[in-house]
Order: C-alpha cells, then sequence, then structure tokens
C-alpha cells in the first residue's frame, strides 16, 4: 500500500512535468494547428542558460527568472522571425520550421555547453518529505511549483483582458480581427509563454534526469502523450492527461503479472498502448472537442 | 464624406470579384448593397475591412484605408457583422461584449455600454453567463449586433443581419437598427437579400451585378420601380 502511494505521488511530480510540456504544445497548437515538435529542446535550451547564469554566479532563484525572462523573448522571436513569415505556408514547411529549430537548439547546446551529462541543483533539495519515505522534498517542489503556475496560467487567461483576447484570437482568428485584437501579436505571445512555461519545466526535471542536450526528449513525448489523451483542444485536459500519463507510468511495473514480465523498459510502450486504446474510442481527446468544419 | 470608395476591384486569388466600384457614405446616413447571390456584396464589406486583396481605394474620414491590416481599420471606429455573425461561441455572452470592446480603455465606459446593449436587447441580459454558441439564431445576430456597437463604432456593416430569422424577430432587429441610427447617429452600410427590408430602412440603395454597380438612387424610387423590382431583387 505504501509502495503504491509512494509510486503514485512520484508519478504526479514528473506528471507535473509533463502536464507542463503539454499545455505548452496545446497553447501553441491552438494558435497555429501545429505540434512544436522543438518544445522540448527549447526547455533543455532554457535549462542550460539558467545553469550557465548559476555558472556566472547567480543565486537559484534570479537564475531561474532570468531562464524564464529570456525564453519569453525567445519565444517571442522565433514566431517573430521563423514562423510569422511562413504561418500560410504547406504544412510541410512548417514541419521543417520544427525540425531545423529542433537541430538548431540541440546541436546549439551541444556546441555552446558539450554533451557531457552535467548536475543541476534542486531549491528543494532531496530531503525525506515530512520525514518518512513516500515522497522527498524536490517531489513537493515539483508539484508545488506547477500547481502555482498552472494556477497563475488560469487567473490569467480566466480574468485578465489580454488572457480573453488571447483565447479569442486563437479559437476565432477573423472574427478576432473584427474585433481589433493584433492576432499576429498574440500568437507571438502564446509563443513567449510556451517557451517559459517549458523552461519552468526543464529546470524542474533536470536535477531528476540530469542536464544534457537530448534530456528531453523521453519528456516530450510523455507531454505528447499527456496532449493527446486530454484534447489538442482542451488545456485543462492536456493538464490532466500530463499527469496521467505520470501515475500510469508509474503504476505500470506495480500490476501484478504484466508489471514484472514487462519491467521497468517497456513502461513508456505501456502508457503509449493504452493512450492508441484511449485514442481509439476518443479521438479527440478525452476532453478535446471535434472538430466540425462547415463546407 | 465619412467613407468614399472609388474605382475598387477585389480578387480572390485569380478571380476578379468586383469591378471598378464607386459609392460613398456620409456620417450617420444608412445605405444598402442589393442584387443577386454572387454579384459581389459581401465583398464590398470584405474590401472596406480589409479582408480581401483590393486595387482602387477606399477612404474613411479622407485618409486611405485600403491595404491596411483589418484590425487597424476596425481601430478607426468601423464595426463589421459578417456573414456566419462574427461573434466568439465558446466564451459566453458577456465575454463576447467585452471583446467588442478590446480596441478601449475606458473601463467605466464599457461598463456603461455593455448595459446600453442589454437596454436594447433583455435577452442577452438573461443569458449573460451563458455561452454564445447555445443561443438561438435570432439572439446570436442580436449579440453580433451588440458585440459590434460595443466597439462604439461610427459605421456599422452589416452584412445578411436578416438570414435565417423567423419573420417577427427579423422586425425586432430592423426596427432596433433604426433607434440605433437615430439615437446614436451611426452609419450602416447594409448588405440584403431581403430588399424590401432594407429598401425600407435605408435611404440610398446600390444595386449590384456581376461585381458591378448597374443602378443606384434613392430607396423609395426603387422599391417604387415595378420593372426594377422584377429584374433584379425578386419580388
Amino acid at each position: 500500500m505504501e509502495l503504491l502511494l509512494q509510486q503514485i505521488l512520484a508519478g504526479l511530480a514528473t506528471g507535473a512535468i509533463y502536464a507542463c510540456m503539454a499545455l505548452a504544445v496545446v497553447m501553441i497548437y491552438q494558435a497555429i494547428d501545429h505540434l512544436n515538435f522543438a518544445q522540448g529542446e527549447m526547455a533543455m535550451f532554457s535549462t542550460f542558460i539558467a545553469w550557465q547564469a548559476m555558472a556566472w554566479g547567480f543565486p537559484y532563484w534570479l537564475a531561474f527568472l532570468f531562464s524564464v525572462s529570456v525564453s519569453f523573448v525567445g519565444g517571442v522571436l522565433i514566431e517573430r522571425v521563423l514562423f510569422r513569415p511562413i504561418h500560410n505556408a504547406p504544412v510541410l514547411s512548417s514541419l521543417v520550421a520544427f525540425i531545423a529549430l529542433f537541430s538548431i537548439f540541440n546541436s546549439g547546446a551541444g556546441y555552446l555547453w558539450d554533451y557531457t551529462i552535467k548536475t543541476f541543483p534542486s531549491p528543494f533539495g532531496h530531503k525525506p518529505l515530512l520525514g518518512n519515505g513516500l515522497m522527498d522534498t524536490h517531489e513537493a517542489g515539483m508539484i508545488g511549483v506547477t500547481a502555482v503556475l498552472l494556477g497563475l496560467l488560469y487567473l490569467f487567461f480566466r480574468g485578465s483582458r489580454l488572457g480573453l483576447a488571447m483565447r479569442a484570437a486563437a479559437a476565432n482568428p477573423e472574427s478576432a480581427r473584427l474585433v481589433g485584437i493584433r492576432v499576429g501579436w498574440m500568437t507571438a505571445l502564446g509563443w513567449g509563454m510556451a517557451a517559459a512555461i517549458g523552461a519552468v519545466a526543464g529546470m524542474l526535471i533536470a536535477p531528476v534526469v540530469f542536464l544534457e542536450p537530448n534530456m528531453m526528449l523521453g519528456v516530450l513525448l510523455y507531454g505528447f502523450a499527456g496532449a493527446v489523451l486530454g484534447g489538442l483542444t482542451s488545456p485543462g485536459g492536456a493538464v490532466l492527461g500530463g499527469f496521467a500519463v505520470g501515475v500510469i507510468e508509474n503504476l505500470v511495473p506495480l500490476v501484478p503479472y504484466i508489471g514484472p514480465a514487462f519491467g521497468r523498459e517497456l513502461k513508456l510502450t505501456f502508457a503509449l498502448v493504452l493512450i492508441v486504446v484511449v485514442l481509439m474510442f476518443r479521438p479527440s481527446g478525452l476532453f478535446g472537442r471535434s472538430v466540425v468544419s462547415r463546407v | 464624406m465619412m467613407l468614399e470608395v472609388d474605382g475598387l476591384d477585389a480578387y480572390y486569388g485569380e478571380y476578379q470579384a468586383l469591378d471598378k466600384i464607386s459609392f460613398d457614405l456620409d456620417a450617420g446616413q444608412i445605405r444598402t448593397l442589393l442584387g443577386a447571390n454572387g454579384a459581389g456584396k459581401t465583398t464590398v464589406l470584405r474590401a472596406i475591412t480589409g479582408m480581401v486583396r483590393t486595387a482602387g481605394e477606399i477612404r474613411f474620414d479622407g485618409k486611405r484605408i485600403s491595404g491596411r491590416a483589418t484590425e487597424d481599420i476596425v481601430r478607426l471606429g468601423i464595426a463589421h457583422v459578417p456573414e456566419g455573425r462574427g461573434t466568439f461561441p465558446r466564451v459566453t455572452v458577456e465575454e463576447n461584449l467585452q471583446l467588442g470592446a478590446m480596441t478601449r480603455r475606458d473601463r467605466a465606459a464599457i461598463a456603461a455600454d455593455i448595459d446600453r446593449v442589454y437596454a436594447h436587447f433583455p435577452r442577452l441580459k438573461e443569458r449573460r453567463t451563458q455561452q454564445a454558441g447555445t443561443l438561438s439564431g435570432g439572439e446570436q445576430q442580436m449579440l453580433a449586433v451588440g458585440r459590434a456597437l460595443m466597439l462604439a463604432p461610427r459605421l456599422m456593416l452589416l452584412d445578411e443581419p436578416s438570414f435565417g430569422l423567423a419573420p417577427l424577430i427579423v422586425a425586432e432587429l430592423f426596427a432596433i437598427l433604426r433607434r440605433l441610427n437615430e439615437e446614436t447617429g451611426v452609419a450602416m452600410l447594409i448588405v440584403e437579400q431581403n430588399a424590401a427590408l432594407a429598401l425600407e430602412l435605408a435611404e440610398h440603395a446600390y444595386l449590384l451585378e456581376t461585381g458591378r454597380i448597374v443602378m443606384d438612387g434613392p430607396a423609395a424610387d426603387i422599391g417604387a420601380d415595378e420593372s426594377i423590382r422584377r429584374a433584379y431583387l425578386g419580388y
């Protein structure tokens, strides 16, 4: 029983990171109808920026803020410089742009900081939380920071004029233009926010997976899985999907008969198979809406 | 002149939808564009708010607006209620009205204008917290007009406001449009299939046929001319 609880809590902690990545992917998907394959590499690069800042002597939280701000500006610039000019181009052009972005960040990080694995500090430490073995302080910190971030985003999108304008621009760009909303800038803002969310996720997961240019590959896959499971058209669903994938991933090895047989090696496979099964019955995800277009 | 359209061409890709259209509209006036399906009425409205590729010139308050971005044209005080209504189905009625005022900063005046829209359309007030997509067709059209009013516009472009509505609702809607024009002095350019209705509201009418203006005159004269009615308006 304690093992079960422990695995669920650990799943929620990594699930928080998947939830952040899923949300970042969905925010960009809502605005431009494409999956950002480079989201993980952007987050990895942001984490390296924080690492570099700390190497320069910044204290942790200052480095954290520095990385989030640089990532936000970087995200806005990527949209303005790279994706704005091709927003009417065929799907394959966007795909190529995403692949280019992926390899620019991946090899850029390798060039600047090399491919050796680096440790990344946790501001929460790795002590047992509350003195028992259920959860350590960093896992609790991952959940706590994510909860604060999601809460702030919720307030922003539900309660502010700018948040309302961003939602409107993503859902009905033509109507949004007719009320004077600068849809292009809303898209750029969405990119900036997605990049900043990714930066937070990268910095929280780095103490667990260690910092190196390929650290986000698996994380982004789980993030995609969470987004698809919850629904690419539903930010809240994507967040829940991310948490669900984290928990499922951790519970698979505990399933009698199946768990020991597949072991830890195939838990990713098992999680993805489960998602495929869900999609067979709910193609637009658990909370997504099927898009009907008028012809 | 508030709005001057001068030798306007419009294109969808290679296809030319408008051919040298010229007309104008002064502050406080209501004018209507009539014609069969495919004559180019909707395209004229889309050209004014920069939603199609055009040649020729469109001026608002003497300043050229053709070639500018839709959101910049709208900010000058031109509210376009398009076909399909241009509302936001996934957010609430009240949020739709707030979105309509997105170009404005004056919070108190925005709140007062929301109340004013509710006074014109009491049904919207009853449904203020409902998602716009759940409204009936008539309520959605009223929301579309309300949304446009929130811009505090000087010119409203209305595309087929009667489309798909029951006759009683249409009569109510057109009465409100007339009252808005009298009370606020907002000018209106109305595209309508229902010519009889539009001719009653407007003071001047333009007849479009295959992208050209083939005739124009005071609405009363055009409505009274039986041969025009039979040839162009189908009633």
